[in-house]
């Protein structure tokens, strides 16, 4: 990806070696990826893919073994005054969104403490009326409206879609540049999740953040990064790594091949057509069979 | 519970869902239905004391399946779906009961059971010999410390006494091989030694055990990878084609109704809002809800789908 | 065919979520006590002991008249307990001499709950060099005996009052708390809420005050009644050895006067040895079973049971 822009987000030859009893685990290896401004990169594995671990990395919540990670050019993890600084700049600009919305929110909070608390800590406000504006808007911005009946609400109080919009919308108070979305949307229901994709969708054009989207879900990858870049985890390293719809429509790696096979489709004949494909079962009467 | 099982015949609603659409390729449901649920209604109570409020989670479901079928139960969380799953074997938790309604079985010499009026013992019997289960989350399933022959004779010990140990071995390594393990290791295991995957398949071995006619699933692939659950969901759809028995699976995934179902249930509330064929639910949904559902499911193949077979 | 069993009755809202069971600390407290039918008992039990020390005492004289008629008296309706080797009332000492035990036990279950909260949050949160430390101390702490270590320093200074015996009780006490509180707040720190506000760059501070110790609220509370119950019997230890301050009322005493002072060699004195152990009991029990029904709330697997 050679840009004459520096990207926003740049993780550089990023390995992480974890300690264990029964020896080293290279979790991640020899990981690059850049993602640029208002762009989407999704990435995507199994579960001990390394793709968890490589987003914690790019949150700066870990410290990787080696390699680098720059934002806006400058190397998170170095040493010296310049570094904290940049580190500071780093971590309010970048953002995180867990997969569990009945642990990413303190169960004791309400959602106006929870929101307001960044905003005052960082003085993005000056009076609780001015936090409860602003709070509002945020709210409003995550679909929650009326905001007013939202704002006394405990976590307990809401749906497990609301609470993770709540979860967006505090990820949203320091106004980051890039949201590292880990699982976001893999423990709602269907009918939620598409909601949820459109809203951060939204965001990402109209506030212009970025998103690293971590999943499982190929069909999530595709529907949320249709306009961006996907790269294929496999045991620690980037096994394809390129524009989303070519990748998904004519994947290279044999890996990314069995994962696009494995998915299973919510068409009846079509996962029909799948499967007797697979088990090399080829009876004439379905050739011909329309999908509606 | 006052409802006989000879009246449920009768009923308008089951001679219209056994209709289904030939033209599908499906076959019309063969013959009398091997279980008959009517009216169920699934309560909890939301405390201890008498005067805490009750929730009903099942409110009136009503349905057959008929032998060789299998029928999706989907819907999102709390809708249901689980607790029907569980009451039709009377599996609730302590404070979930059934106030009214019926659960019909047919045994194979065509003789009636009132699911509902068993008593514990019968309902021990009945629950593995008649109409397994294989419930979400694999590791719970297993004594952690028990070997998986172990657990697996117990299973067949409880129902069957006079089968004799080399017997008994046979036949579980006969349904170990069925789900493609290896019986001389898996048998030696405990089941933490195993994968997800693996465990996956040796409850659903072990669901096979004493041939019943009637299997319920609750989430069969939720929580594997998805090469795994491609390996289980092929497998379910090879064991349900090649041996004889029904089955109902409860899933929130809609693709895997998709995959596993000849007929499909959408839940809401509590009440079956729509059944029918697998094509009519998937192409031709009729309610809003069912549609609403549907559509929210982005795939990977709409380009896919263009693509011609191999040919 | 698709057969439509319900169309339109289903609105398309989601059905809400059931009402949460998790609310404050002073909620939790509350629901806790009536659902554990014995933590209510013990609770009311306890609240009931703490009343007639505070308030008892005002209606009791404060000095006692010696009676020599009436030396170790057997109980009677009036005297429900008898009276002691000086033929003094031993019920209305008694009632005086509870508010010093239940206070003591308070003030050093205040003193090493905070110790071991303050100590074991930062050791858990901050970690590397800290938690070493502090780790280290503690396990010191730990490895002194500390009855002895008690006894001999009732020897070398003679406590002065009660009161300097709580602030010994709660230095020694907090050790075992704050193990737990720091496994606690370590289990915390890796919850998703915790690690956001870290992103969002809160502040250690606020982190561990506003985000993590009120989730431990109950947590702490159970510990701070077993702390209570561990001072008291400490104390009464020291009093039986007699390695405590001997002024004042207060039911230690009793115990060692009434031992010291042979009552067991005389009939009709039974209650004189067997009131203040009664009431100890009665207040640990009490406090025991209240400290149980918070376990029984925190701890789901013990709550089906």
């Amino acid at each position: 990806m050679a840009d004459e822009t520096t990207p926003l987000l740049q993780l550089d030859g990023i390995t992480q070696v974890f300690r264990t009893r029964r020896g080293d685990v290279r979790a991640v290896d020899n990981v690059s990826l850049n993602l640029g401004v208002g762009e989407v990169l999704c990435l995507v594995g199994q579960s001990g893919s390394g793709k968890s671990t490589s987003a914690k990395i790019a949150s700066g919540l870990l410290k990787p073994t080696d390699g680098e990670v720059r934002f806006e050019g400058a190397s998170i993890f170095g040493r010296g005054r310049s570094h904290s600084a940049t580190f500071k700049g780093f971590r309010r600009a970048v953002q995180y969104v867990h997969q569990d919305p009945y642990a990413s929110l303190n169960p004791i909070q309400d959602v106006f403490t929870t929101l307001s608390a960044p905003l005052r800590r960082h003085r993005l406000v000056k009076s609780r009326a001015e936090a409860r504006e602003r709070v509002s808007e945020l709210l409003a911005q995550v679909g929650l409206t009326p905001a007013e009946t939202f704002l006394p609400k405990f976590p307990h109080q809401m749906s497990g879609g609301q609470r993770q919009r709540v979860a967006v919308a505090r990820a949203l108070t320091l106004e980051p540049r890039l949201i590292i979305a880990d699982e976001a949307t893999s423990m709602l229901d269907v009918s939620i999740r598409i909601g949820l994709l459109s809203m951060l969708t939204k965001l990402r054009k109209d506030l212009g953040v970025g998103f690293l989207f971590i999943t499982h879900d190929l069909a999530m990858a595709k529907y949320f990064g249709r306009e961006g870049d996907i790269a294929v985890m496999h045991q620690g390293r980037i096994v394809e790594y390129g524009p989303t719809l070519e990748v998904i429509s004519n994947p290279q790696d044999a890996y990314t091949q069995a994962l696009l096979e494995a998915v299973p489709e919510p068409d009846p004949d079509l996962a029909k057509r799948k499967r007797e494909i697979r088990l090399g079962v080829r009876s004439s009467s379905h050739r011909g069979t329309p999908a509606a | 519970m006052v409802d006989r099982a000879d009246e449920v015949s009768s009923d308008p609603t089951s001679t219209d869902a056994t209709t289904t659409d030939t033209t599908a390729g499906s076959v019309s449901p063969p013959g009398e239905p091997v279980l008959s649920v009517r009216d169920l209604v699934v309560e909890y109570r939301t405390g201890l004391g008498a005067n805490d409020p009750v929730h009903q989670a099942v409110k009136g479901v009503s349905f057959d399946l008929y032998p060789g079928e299998s029928i999706a139960l989907i819907g999102e969380s709390g809708c249901g779906k689980t607790t029907l799953g569980l009451g039709l074997l009377r599996l609730l938790p302590k404070l979930g009961s059934i106030p009214s309604g019926t659960v019909t079985y047919r045994n194979r010499d065509g003789s009636l059971v009132d699911v509902l009026g068993l008593n514990q013992q019968q309902l021990r019997r009945f629950r593995w010999s008649e109409c397994a289960m294989v419930f979400q989350g694999a590791m719970n399933s297993f004594n952690p410390v028990l070997r998986i022959w172990d657990q697996m004779l117990d299973t067949i010990r409880a129902h069957d006494k006079s089968m004799s140990k080399s017997e008994a071995h046979d036949r579980c390594a006969e349904v170990l091989r069925d789900v493609d393990l290896d019986p001389d290791r898996v048998l030696k295991s405990y089941a933490h030694e195993l994968s997800g995957g693996m465990r996956q398949r040796v409850l659903i071995a072990m669901s096979m055990l004493l041939r019943p006619q009637m299997l319920i699933l609750d989430e069969p692939t939720t929580a594997l990878d998805i090469l795994t659950q491609r390996a289980i969901v092929d497998l379910i759809h090879e064991l349900h084609e090649r041996m004889d028995f029904a089955m109902i699976f409860v899933s929130h995934d809609l693709a895997v109704a998709a995959e596993l179902a000849t007929r499909v249930a959408t839940m809401y509330d509590g009440k079956i809002v729509e059944m029918g064929d697998v094509r009519d639910i998937f192409y031709r949904p009729q309610h809003k809800y069912t549609q609403s559902l549907i559509n929210a499911v982005p795939t990977v193949a709409e380009d896919l789908r263009e693509v011609p077979s191999h040919g | 065919m698709t057969q439509i069993v319900d169309a339109g009755s289903a609105d398309l809202k989601a059905p809400p979520p059931p009402e949460g069971k998790d609310a404050g600390a002073f909620k939790t407290f509350v629901r806790a006590m009536m659902r554990s039918r014995t933590g209510f008992i013990g609770f009311l039990v306890f609240a009931g002991m703490v009343l007639l020390c505070l308030i008892g005492p005002l209606f009791m004289p404060d000095t006692l008249p010696t009676d020599t008629s009436k030396i170790y008296g057997p109980a009677s309706l009036g005297h429900p307990f008898g009276f002691d080797s000086e033929g003094r009332d031993v019920f209305v000492q008694l009632i005086n001499g509870g508010r010093a035990v239940i206070l003591v036990g308070f003030l050093a279950a205040v003193i090493s709950t905070v110790i071991a909260v303050v100590f074991g949050a930062l050791a858990a949160y901050l970690g590397g060099r800290v938690d070493s430390i502090i780790v280290a101390a503690t396990d010191i702490v730990l490895t002194v005996p500390s009855i002895i270590l008690l006894a001999v320093l009732a020897a070398f200074y003679r406590v002065g009052s009660a009161w300097s015996l709580a602030v010994i009780l709660g230095v020694l006490g907090w050790p075992g708390l704050l193990r737990a509180v720091r496994a606690q707040v370590f289990s915390l720190k890796q919850r998703e809420y915790i690690e956001a506000a870290r992103l969002l760059d809160l502040g250690t501070g606020r982190i561990v005050i506003r985000e993590i110790l009120p989730n431990m609220a109950s947590f702490i509370l159970m510990n701070f009644v077993i702390g209570m119950t561990n001072a008291i019997y400490a104390m009464a230890g020291l009093y039986l050895l007699g390695l405590a301050p001997m002024q004042g009322d207060n039911w230690g005493i009793m115990i060692n006067f009434a031992w010291t002072r042979g009552a067991i060699f005389f009939q009709g004195s039974l209650g004189y040895i067997l009131a203040p152990v009664l009431a100890i009991c009665i207040v640990q029990l009490s406090l025991v079973t209240m400290a149980r029904s918070f376990e029984e709330i925190l701890n789901p697997r013990l709550r089906h049971n």
